[in-house]
């Protein structure tokens, strides 16, 4: 049915496709976890910024993360990874990575949203409108990352909006902002993604064999994220998909099944009722 | 060395700071090394990798009975309306009216459910903002929304006897619609990032048609005379036996890691009890269609059977949704390809 | 189009034909703004958390504060925060603040209401009445002219303005023990840098790391205690440096350093003397800049004996008093007839005879603090000097002796680390030092707070000037100071030893008059000579008018000290009944300071007790929910203590200004008056005093003239009648006769012309303008940020940088230039201010008999120092040893390998039943507390909780106490992750969850395998995240210079499973003490 999907794919300027005529340069985040000390400032400045509730006391026993996950109250999350090799010279690492909403080029929760609360902005992010979500869930189970989720008490859907509202103003994002160390860096995300590789380079060239781009491929499932990663090891020891492709990349396939067996359908009642006529 | 020069001139050659490189981390001295020879390596070789085991995904907020309830409703009521037109036409007078009331009813329902379950259900409306193709559950929201009104106008008009040019236009319009609502909800949950149903989504459709037609087939059964019994019987057969293959072919060509979600102790019950039920209804309607009570059993069995299926599929997705491994080990194996 | 109501219909018309864009958005959305844009008014403001002092702006809108976050302008920060201040919204205007003043009456079960105006009255009849009964004009034969009957805590939170108010009401009412965070925090770090520069303040600014070429971090968890500050680590970093980082446990500080080097707590001198060790060895020592600007040539008294000589001590040792004699340490006289009295060893307590510069001899020294701005006194004004470095008893051989045995072997069996790792740490800091390069040190508690503080930071301050690193760009020692304005309120001394700008505060026993005074600390030579011009002026400023040369400019006013009043002790004086009022004002004893359960039984003692804070904080509460009620020890209904709870108002609220980590005054405007019953702590202070001056107008008592005589008319503003913090601000920067601002300290004078609150500090109001509130963005000024606020002193950014140059007043290196001499305009000029006299031509001799500035040759960098150069060895001003020699703490389960000798001989304990030590090393019983335990922070929390454990954005990301244990004690110890576990010390016994972390390794020291055992100890029963205080384990062991506690290692024994609770927990204490052999004895042996 979308035939469009393939053409969106190769396109980076989601914004432009999506209605709006003279738009700003896409904006985004290269978050770069080999200079994060795991302060959580970015958490702290996201609830304040967006008064997203606190959302409980839970020692979890994984190293300092006691935050768990991204969710309706949580919009920026800081991992931790405690990684011991105890078998070679190498020692012990301690990893440490803000994750966040990706702001896919092709944003699988936008595309199933039903009542278009989410929606994508002049600035090429993603964002779901609070006046307009009616709380269907479709969105949260659609999101290959887990960025999405309900929040109790209230029944709409929360995720990082990329502070459209101080994009809007010209301001820069509240945890990028706050961000210590610039490990969270906001701009257009062309400027971005070539500083990313530069840093890529330059740690590789440093022996640095796990670091990798993440999210940066406009060729990748997801058409490449707005918000991408500069990590230290594979994406799953930080609790991101390795792989993920947008679910919607299917739709026509599915509703090419759907069809045939929607026909298959009629068919067979038909049949069944047609060949018994007495 | 730092790079930076301060001259009387001033400073040169400075440098951002996120230009710097990652820590190195703790070194193994000797006195480690020392210490930590011959200790038992302490964390077993991991089979994938996660992050503590959570999942990547966000499990869907849905509650089972409402959402699994609004699939095997809208099933239901789609394949119903079919049946009811074609009954119509070829005169199984005796399952028209019944039919049509069943699907008047699984869609009002089905639309309770649906509303039920949102967040916010005074915003049930928002779903008509826009119409969005890429999104299912607009495309489905849309379809419903003119299959409802023609579902309800031919119960109305065929009970009431009222209207009957309307009666037989909506009649029409509900047969036409019918397989779309019924194979849509497989496209709204397949059109997910839910290992289990994604990665079924070229079966699913013919699961949830064949689940529908059968719940469709069970309620003919229930209603219809002697003398209608002979197409419901063969499209419960029918629907049956392609709801159990389907879904078996479904769950045999995932991805291990994705299929073990349905051999998690809910769904794997739920689905048993499915085909278990789908089977017996299956044999029943064979064996014993000719009688009233046979068909009755055989219907109740297949209505039943319809349900769980999708309630089945529903927490096969829940599970699998919950799993890092099913996420992430199919991602792996297809990067490594 | 957009205005096309139904999305459908701008879907269909519009371009957005799949409506996943301008065709969704909703009119909310298309009209969204920033809060941050649509404020009334941005006011400048300063994070009110740690040192670091980020600059905040704070959205006002409607009159309510609706955002706070980081300013971009600020020359520190650039605009980010962590997560604490990102949290100041919440603290400032989260429902965990109070505004209602609270009030128990004596054995009442609960709080009860009371109005402001009416407690205010009740608080100033308290003090009246307190002081009228315990007024103490005498002690034991001397003049005192105060009261030991009411105490103050708390300061460092506070702004100067606030500070100095509460000391100089406090002080004019005759109430001495006064203190504040400074001395549980850094107070070593005043005596460590004080006695080996001449000022007691980090060396360097913040920025100035981002020019090293490598930087160590050592007894420092930069990156999390100071966050916002590390940015600059990370920035010199990416241009090639290296970052070491030493420390017990890995921490996020480690997992960004190039090297980590494991180290047992509390062995830092062992390893900073293996590295000065190596540096000497192998010539690595920056050869002009060690001849020239330290005093390794000078000679030292031939009676001097080292602890190489003695086993472990220094000459002069009197083991009767447990103290230092000090006579020996000094340098060699040329007088040949000195006389043979002798300082005493303690820091204010001593009983020292008069030491009178003509007769030659030693004067005093000890008051380790009160070297903030101006070193040590010497006896000599030129000593013998042998440049060569060969004379056997010249500092350069003395030190060289006294580390030869700091071997790579030596230090990895006291410290645990492995030689390869420390050679490599050995090899990185030398081959960063020299002409061309410069290594920063940054340290901060993990150094002050053991029992030979002082000594480990004088540790690195020699090794810094043997590397030519100090008063250089990149280079310095960084001193990592805790709070907002921990530094202004050391500089503006709530401390119980000072006066404002590091006057040592009148001792009973000397300093019978302004001539004694000024004469027992003054030098010949540099800045400090003019000491009697600043003591006058601060007398001018508090006394006004009253203050003439008759009248010894009121000097008699003064309380004098007669011995050890730090806060310790007022715990005592409260538990044996003599203390009986207590201030806490922004300090919370009870979960912060050591021996937590002491702290409390000396509250139970009060009569009445203030408690100022946002929140009901456990010192406020102890009567009712304290540990000690729930076991059974006290009974709410029996306490008969008064409690005040006054509600504070926040940074947000008042004017005023903080001194950061860096000296630097940043002033912070007022967005909104308080709600309630909350007022700033300035009102309070102004108010009280204007209430109790108003009670006591009539008096003709001479004890009450003091308070009376006192300049106290600040002008009120606003609907509380909030005194002005500017007036206050330019009242400390000080004015002339004609009441004309004054611009630079130089201007002061002697003979009562100058009036001046707090002599560092002038210039701070240089042309009648707040140069706190300086605000030119960084972008637009060289790295220092010179025109960002105002640093004292003279606001200087890096201090000593006449040593950038060489002696001819070149730069040592162009990669390296700070400031020069120019020769054609025949001044010093540079990128900072330069810390030398502006127009001293670098081949100035001084006369014979110059005095004061003008003594101070052009190659003496060290301008506050008695010889003008930096202390290698220290011959005066520490009670504990010339050069630091490695002990063990006083708990520790290993003897020390280095000397007989175990512990610092001099340690000061404090001997309670309620302060029993266990035994050390092979002694018997020690394997009852087998582990070392460490106490430190964690980046989401901060202090004693006060400001995070209420709010809830910080509480959720940390919240609940743990201890950090590697696998292999997890195993030992069967404790489980995530479990629970119990630590038990001689003191009390805790409990927290346990996390099994590779980040903690068992060393091996001296052979065998040492646990350590690490815990973060912000928790405490009250709040929204509770726990139990750590400090209910850590004793009072205290530093002897300035009585800095030992909460970083200690002995202690952990065991899996929760407490007992009720009185069960105090048996297992006690069981453990009976099975260790523990009486209160233990542990006092020398
Ligand atoms: N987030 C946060 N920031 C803060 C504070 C806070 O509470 N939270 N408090 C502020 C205050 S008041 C202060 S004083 C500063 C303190 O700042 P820091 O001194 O950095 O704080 P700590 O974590 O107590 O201790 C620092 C490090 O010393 C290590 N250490 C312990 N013992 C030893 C030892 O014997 N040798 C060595 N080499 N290291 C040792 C600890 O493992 C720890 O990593 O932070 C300020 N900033
Ligand atoms: N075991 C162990 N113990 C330690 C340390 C350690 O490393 N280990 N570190 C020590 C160190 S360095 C320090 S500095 C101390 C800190 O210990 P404390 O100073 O006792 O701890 P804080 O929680 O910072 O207390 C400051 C209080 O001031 C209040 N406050 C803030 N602003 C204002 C204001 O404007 N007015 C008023 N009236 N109140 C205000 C806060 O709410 C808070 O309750 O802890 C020491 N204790
Ligand atoms: S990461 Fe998930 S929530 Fe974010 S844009 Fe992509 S699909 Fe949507
Ligand atoms: S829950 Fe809200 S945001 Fe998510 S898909 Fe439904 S309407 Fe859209
Ligand atoms: S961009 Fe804004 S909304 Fe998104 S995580 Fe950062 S602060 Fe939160
Ligand atoms: S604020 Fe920056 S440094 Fe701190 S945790 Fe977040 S990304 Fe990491
Ligand atoms: S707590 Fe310190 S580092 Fe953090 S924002 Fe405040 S001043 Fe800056
Ligand atoms: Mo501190």
């Amino acid at each position: 049915m979308p035939a469009g999907h393939g053409v969106e794919a190769a396109t980076q300027d989601p914004a432009g496709i999506s209605g709006w005529l003279d738009h700003p340069p896409r904006m985004g985040f290269f978050t770069d976890t080999s200079v994060c000390i795991g302060c959580k400032a970015c958490e702290v400045a996201c609830k304040e910024w967006n008064q997203v509730p606190e959302d409980g006391l839970n020692l979890t026993g994984m190293s300092f993360d006691n935050t768990a996950g991204l969710g309706a109250d949580t919009w920026r999350h800081v991992a931790f990874i405690e990684r011991a090799e105890t078998d070679s010279d190498a020692g012990f690492r301690w990893l440490m990575s803000s994750d966040v909403c990706k702001h896919c080029t092709e944003a699988a929760c936008l595309d199933v949203c039903p009542t278009g609360a989410i929606f994508r902005t002049e600035f090429g992010t993603v964002v779901v409108q609070e006046d307009v979500c009616n709380g269907c869930g479709y969105c949260v189970p659609a999101c290959p990352y887990g960025v999405l989720d309900k929040r109790e008490g209230d029944g709409r859907i929360f995720k990082c909006t990329l502070c459209y509202d101080r994009l809007s103003d010209g301001q820069e994002p509240a945890c990028a902002k706050a961000c210590p160390t610039d490990s969270i860096q906001f701009g257009p995300l062309d400027e971005l993604r070539e500083r990313a590789q530069g840093k890529l380079d330059q740690l590789v060239e440093a022996g640095h064999p796990g670091a990798q781009l993440y999210g940066a491929d406009p060729g990748d499932g997801v058409g490449g994220a707005g918000a991408f990663f500069l990590l230290l090891d594979e994406p799953e020891v930080y609790g991101l998909p390795p792989d993920p492709v947008v679910t919607t990349r299917h739709l026509g396939e599915m509703w090419r099944s759907a069809g045939l067996a929607a026909a298959a359908l009629g068919a067979g009642i038909i049949g069944a009722f047609v060949g018994s006529r007495r | 060395m730092n790079q930076t020069r301060i001259t009387t001139e001033g400073l040169t050659n400075a440098r951002p700071g996120r230009e710097a490189p990652p820590g190195s981390g703790r070194p193994t001295g000797s006195a480690d090394r020392e210490r930590r020879r011959g200790s038992r390596r302490r964390r077993p070789a991991e089979a994938f990798r996660s992050y503590y085991g959570l999942p990547v995904l966000n499990p869907p907020v849905w509650e089972a009975r409402e959402i699994a309830g609004y699939f095997f409703l809208g099933g239901l009521a789609g394949a119903s309306s079919v049946v009811a037109a074609i009954a119509q036409r070829t005169g199984q007078r005796s399952v028209v009216a019944p039919a049509k009331v069943a699907a008047a009813g699984a869609v009002t329902l089905s639309l309770a459910a649906l509303v039920k379950d949102l967040g916010r259900p005074t915003r049930a409306l928002n779903m008509l903002r826009v119409l969005k193709p890429t999104s299912p559950m607009s495309v489905g929201t849309w379809v419903l929304s003119c299959y409802a009104p023609a579902a309800i106008g031919a119960a109305g008009s065929e009970l009431t006897g009222l209207l009957p040019a309307v009666g037989a236009t909506a009649t029409g319009v509900a047969a036409a619609l019918g397989p779309a609502v019924a194979s849509y909800t497989a496209v709204l949950i397949s059109d997910t990032a839910v290992p289990a149903w994604h990665d079924a989504r070229r079966e699913m459709p013919a699961v949830f048609v064949s689940s529908a037609a059968s719940a469709a087939a069970g309620v003919g059964l229930l209603a219809c005379r002697d003398s209608d019994a002979i197409p419901l019987r063969r499209l419960a057969i029918g629907s049956a036996a392609a709801e159990i293959v389907a879904e078996q072919v479904m769950e045999r060509r995932l991805d291990p890691a994705v299929a073990k979600a349905y051999h998690e102790p809910k769904p794997e019950k739920l689905l048993r009890a499915s085909r278990t039920l789908s089977a017996f209804g299956a044999a029943v309607a064979l064996l014993a269609g000719h009688h009233r009570v046979g068909r009755r059993v055989a219907g109740t069995a297949l209505i039943a059977a319809s349900a769980l299926t999708r309630f089945g599929i529903f927490h096969a997705g829940m599970a699998s949704a919950r799993d890092p491994e099913a996420t992430i080990g199919p991602q792996r194996a297809r990067l490594a390809s | 189009m957009t205005d096309l109501g139904w999305p459908v219909l701008r879907q269909l018309l519009g371009p957005d034909r799949t409506a996943r864009g301008s065709a969704a958005a909703s009119a909310r959305s298309r009209s969204l703004r920033a809060r941050t844009a649509t404020a009334d008014k941005v006011v400048k403001s300063v994070c009110p958390y740690c040192g670091v002092g980020c600059g905040q702006n704070v959205y006002v809108k409607d009159g309510q504060v609706v955002q706070i976050e980081g300013d971009p302008d600020s020359a520190i920060s650039r605009g980010r925060l962590c997560p604490k201040g990102s949290a100041s919204l919440q603290l400032t205007t989260g429902d965990a603040r109070l505004h209602q003043v609270l009030y128990r009456r004596p054995y009442a079960a609960d709080w009860e209401p009371l109005d402001l105006d009416t407690a205010m009255d009740m608080i100033a009849d308290r003090v009246i009445a307190t002081r009228r009964e315990t007024f103490e004009w005498e002690h034991e034969g001397k003049r005192t002219r105060r009261t030991m009957g009411i105490a103050h805590l708390g300061g460092a939170t506070l702004d100067n303005e606030e500070n100095y108010l509460i000391k100089k009401l406090w002080t004019s009412l005759g109430i001495v023990q006064i203190e504040n965070q400074a001395r549980v925090c850094h107070s070593s770090t005043v005596a460590g840098l004080g006695t080996s520069f001449g000022r007691g303040g980090a060396t360097t600014c913040m920025q100035d790391l981002q020019n090293s070429d490598c930087i160590i971090i050592e007894g420092s968890n930069f990156a999390e205690a100071h966050p916002v500050g590390f940015q600059w680590v990370m920035e010199a970093r990416a241009r090639g440096a290296k970052m070491i980082h030493v420390d017990p446990h890995f921490s996020r500080t480690s997992a960004l350093a190039d090297l980590f080097v494991p180290i047992r707590a509390g062995t830092d001198i062992a390893f900073l003397g293996g590295v000065i060790n190596y540096v000497l060895d192998n010539d690595k020592w920056f050869h002009d800049y060690v001849v020239r600007y330290t005093n390794a040539s000078t000679i030292i008294d031939d009676e001097f004996a080292d602890t190489e000589d003695l086993a472990g001590m220094f000459s002069g040792f009197d083991r009767d008093e447990r103290k230092y004699d000090f006579q020996t340490w000094q340098y060699r006289s040329d007088d040949s007839n000195d006389s043979n009295d002798s300082g005493d060893s303690d820091d204010a307590d001593s009983t020292r005879p008069l030491n009178h510069r003509s007769s030659g001899a030693v004067r005093s020294s000890g008051r380790g603090e009160s070297h903030g701005s101006g070193g040590a006194a010497i006896s000599t004004k030129e000593p013998p000097r042998d440049e060569t470095l060969q004379h056997p008893q010249c500092v350069f051989q003395i030190l060289r002796r006294h580390y030869a045995r700091y071997t790579p072997e030596m230090v990895e069996r006291v410290c645990g680390t492995p030689k390869e790792i420390f050679a490599e740490a050995c090899r990185l800091i030398t081959d960063n030092s020299g002409p061309d390069r410069t290594t920063a040190f940054a340290y901060a508690v993990g150094w002050t707070q053991h029992t030979v503080g002082a000594q480990y930071i004088r540790a690195a301050s020699v090794l810094q000037l043997l590397l030519g690193n100090i008063g250089r760009p990149g280079g310095g020692i960084q001193a990592l100071r805790g709070h907002a304005s921990i530094q202004g309120s050391s500089d503006i001394p709530t401390l119980f030893n000072l006066l404002p700008g590091y006057l040592a505060m009148p001792h009973a026993e000397e300093h019978h008059n302004l001539d004694d005074f000024v004469e027992a600390d003054r030098h010949d030579k540099g800045f400090w000579a003019n000491m009697r011009e600043y003591a006058v002026s601060l007398l001018k400023a508090w006394w006004g008018p009253a203050a003439t040369p008759d009248n010894d400019f009121c000097f008699d006013y003064l309380p004098r000290l007669t011995g050890d009043h730090s806060t310790y002790q007022t715990v005592l004086e409260q538990i044996e009944g003599r203390c009986k009022g207590y201030f806490l004002m922004g300090e919370n004893p009870a979960v912060g300071s050591a021996n937590t359960r002491m702290q409390r039984l000396g509250m139970a003692n009060l009569d009445w007790l203030v408690v100022r804070d946002f929140s009901l904080i456990e010192s406020a509460t102890w009567w009712k929910d304290g540990r000690e009620i729930q076991t059974g020890e006290l009974v709410t209904e029996q306490i008969a203590t008064e409690v005040f709870f006054l509600p504070a108002a926040s940074h947000t609220e008042k004017d005023g200004s903080f001194t950061n980590t860096n000296r630097l005054l940043q002033w912070h405007h007022a967005a909104k008056e308080p709600d309630g019953d909350a007022r700033s702590d300035l009102w309070f202070v102004y108010h009280l005093g204007r209430r109790i001056r108003e009670k006591l107008a009539g008096s003709s008592d001479p004890m009450d003239r003091p308070v009376l005589d006192l300049t106290w008319d600040y002008p009120v503003e606003g609907s509380h009648d909030e005194p002005s913090a500017d007036c206050v601000l330019a009242e400390i920067n000080g004015f002339d006769a004609q009441g004309e601002p004054l611009t630079a300290y130089t201007q002061l004078e002697a003979d009562g012309s100058t009036a001046c609150g707090c002599w560092i500090y002038c210039g701070v109001y240089a042309d009648g303008v707040n140069q706190a509130a300086r605000r030119e963005p960084w972008r637009n000024q060289n790295w220092l940020g010179t025109k960002w606020g105002w640093a004292w002193p003279a606001d200087r950014r890096i201090l000593y940088n006449r040593a950038s140059a060489d002696p001819d007043g070149k730069p040592w290196s162009d990669r390296k230039a700070l400031v020069w001499w120019d020769a054609e305009a025949g001044k010093w000029d540079g990128h900072d201010v330069p810390d030398f006299v502006p127009d001293k031509s670098p081949a100035y001799v001084p006369d014979e008999d110059a005095d004061g500035p003008d003594a101070l040759a052009g190659d003496d960098p060290f301008i506050m120092q008695a010889d003008g150069k930096g202390w290698l060895y220290v011959p005066s001003g520490l009670v504990d040893g010339p050069l630091p020699a490695h002990y063990e703490p006083q708990e520790s389960p290993v003897d020390n390998p280095l000397y007989a000798q175990q512990a610092s001989p001099s340690r000061k304990l404090i001997q309670h039943v309620d302060n029993q030590f266990s035994p050390s090393g092979t002694q018997p019983g020690a394997d009852v507390y087998p582990f070392v335990l460490t106490t430190y922070r964690l980046t989401e929390h901060f202090t004693a909780g006060g400001m995070s454990r209420w709010q809830p954005y910080l509480a959720e990301l940390q919240p609940e106490l743990f201890c950090e244990v590697s696998p292999e004690l997890a195993e030992y110890r069967q404790l489980e992750h995530n479990g629970w576990a119990t630590v038990i010390s001689a003191r009390h016994a805790i409990e927290a969850r346990v996390h099994v972390t590779d980040r903690m390794s068992p060393l091996v020291v001296d052979g065998r395998v040492v646990h350590q055992i690490g815990m973060p100890f912000h928790w405490g029963p009250n709040g929204y995240a509770k726990g139990d205080a750590v400090n209910e384990l850590v004793a009072m062991a205290l530093d002897p210079n300035v009585h800095i506690q030992e909460d970083k290692a200690l002995q202690v024994d952990i065991r899996p499973g929760r407490r007992p609770r009720g009185p069960a927990l105090l048996d297992l204490v006690e069981e453990h003490r009976r099975r260790a052999g523990v009486t209160v004895d233990t542990g006092h042996g020398i």
